[in-house]
């Protein structure tokens, strides 16, 4: 009986080796870690672009799926090698507090402000993002806003800002979920919200919700890429940070972005290198 | 009802073909739950075995806080250990944050509690029942409590299921300090839970009905093989 007690605590051992083990031997190839916003994820380029790049590089990228706020916050505290995100106005001062080298702006595309095709609210020839807005808040017609400190939840926050107005109310819910779970809300509730392009395009479902707005001042998103300042936090990878990024700017990376059609449509637009 | 339907036969499907991405993260959820429970049993049985064998100042406090911690939210056991293991926190060196060891951290904080109440609760009734016999044999503790904790290793090995099933269906706690990063940290419960954020109910379902598969399977071997030795014992 002793020797079947050991044999069990023997492999209970080694089971907790091979855990450990795991933990320990992502360095080869080596990893870096980007925290990214949830729409780039969600939309399936970052399924498209790392297995290329790791495939050319030997460089395997890991991404840690996040709003904009949360993957600042995780790069501030170096638990990140780089940050690819849309809130500009956040990445500003991620750069003016040191944490960040540069801001590599790479791609955009236009939010879109979709709703039911009823149009409750009747903002389909709205001349312009505010005015949807307001006609929304007028009707008291459901909006769901993101809440999360994500880059779209910000952007719905600036654009009622220069609108003019402070939402509150039932109608104006915000639920503090990702993109994806928004939208389900949205259909559910028949209700308003803001989105990027991409994700919409990647989970939108036949006669459910509708592109009510877009392509109105205001509303270009812009997608850049932040590697976090080795001087800050001397243990980020910031070689291969950058092979990362001369890779997605050059040919290669700039041919994946431009030919990422899901469903068809065009979901980034690329950005001049500056 | 047909989601459901067609739920069942994703989740029949994606077994019957051992869909690698699956296993992939079906072997990730095994090693880290199991490693978890490995080190709460070894942490959880001399606990719990302590607490009810000895008198010790601040036993009480201990007694009552395994209860309580039973209840610990596991995103605070999250939230405490991500900010140990951050960069910015005091184990950042170790850059432990975002990989399966921290998980395992977390889900060993969340079943060491259950463990140690379990086993705390084993060992008192065999205690009752042995404690004179052992002080004529004149026992020194480690006899005692090697003594007690043998005899009532069956229900040690409920204990270790009762902390497998907290390790396997939590899903807050890693996801916090995992990161649910494809390939590295990606396990069935953030899987789920992503692809209920994305809208494909019907996978995260089926993901779900191989998870329960999964702790049925494990459950019903681990009785089986119990209930043997148990039966060759008596």
């Amino acid at each position: 009986m002793r020797t079947a007690k050991q044999r069990v605590v023997g492999a209970l051992w080694v089971l907790l080796l091979t855990g450990l083990i795991t933990a320990c031997d992502e360095e080869n190839p080596p990893v870096i870690r980007m925290a990214s916003t949830t729409s780039l994820d969600n939309s399936g380029l970052l399924d498209v672009l790392l297995p290329r790049f790791q495939q050319e590089s030997g460089i395997a990228v890991r991404v840690l799926a996040v709003g904009s706020g949360q993957a600042i916050r995780i790069a501030e505290r170096g638990d990140a090698d780089l940050i690819f995100v849309h809130h500009p106005e956040a990445e500003h001062n991620f750069l003016a507090g040191g944490f960040g080298t540069q801001r590599y702006p790479v791609m955009y595309n236009h939010f879109v402000l979709l709703g039911p095709d009823t149009d409750p609210a009747g903002i389909r020839d709205a001349p312009s993002v505010e005015a949807a807005f307001l006609a929304i808040a007028r009707q008291r017609s459901p909006f769901i806003s993101r809440g999360d400190q994500s880059g779209t939840h910000m952007a719905e926050r600036a654009l009622w800002k220069s609108a003019g107005h402070q939402p509150r109310g039932g109608w104006y819910r915000e639920v503090g979920s990702g993109m994806g779970a928004t939208l389900q809300m949205a259909v559910a509730q028949s209700a308003y919200t803001l989105s990027d392009p991409a994700t919409w395009l990647a989970f939108k479902r036949p006669g459910e919700l509708e592109i009510l707005l877009g392509r109105k001042a205001g509303m270009r998103n812009v997608y850049s890429i932040l590697p976090v300042n080795p001087g800050r936090h001397p243990h980020v990878k910031y070689k291969y940070v950058m092979r990362f990024i001369d890779w997605l700017s050059g040919d290669a990376g700039q041919q994946l972005v431009r030919n990422f059609r899901p469903r068809g449509e065009q979901a980034f637009s690329l950005l001049p290198a500056e | 009802m047909t989601d459901i339907h067609e739920a069942f036969a994703t989740a029949l499907q994606l077994l019957l073909q051992l869909d690698p991405g699956l296993l992939e993260i079906v072997t990730l959820s095994l090693k880290i739950s199991l490693s978890a429970v490995l080190l709460g049993a070894l942490t959880g049985f001399p606990l719990g075995a302590a607490v009810a064998l000895f008198r010790f100042p601040g036993r009480d406090l201990v007694n009552a806080g395994l209860h309580a911690f039973m209840g610990l939210p596991p995103v605070i056991a999250g939230l405490v250990v991500f900010l140990l293991l951050s960069r910015s926190g005091p184990l950042g060196p170790l850059g432990l944050l975002y990989t399966p060891a921290a998980m395992v951290i977390a889900q060993w904080l969340l079943v060491t509690p259950i463990i140690a109440a379990l086993t705390c609760e084993s060992a008192t009734e065999f205690h009752r029942s042995y404690d004179e016999q052992l002080r004529s044999l004149g026992a020194g503790p480690w006899r005692t409590m090697t003594t007690v904790l043998w005899d009532g290793r069956f229900n040690l090995v409920s204990a270790a299921l009762a902390g497998f099933g907290r390790a396997s269906a939590e899903v807050g706690a890693v996801l916090m300090v995992g990161g649910n990063i494809h390939h590295l940290t990606r396990v069935m419960t953030t899987s789920i839970a992503l692809e209920t954020s994305k809208g494909n109910l019907q996978l995260a379902l089926a993901l779900g009905i191989v998870l329960m598969g999964l702790s049925l399977a494990l459950n019903l071997a681990v009785i089986i093989v119990r209930d043997r030795v148990k039966q060759r014992y008596a």
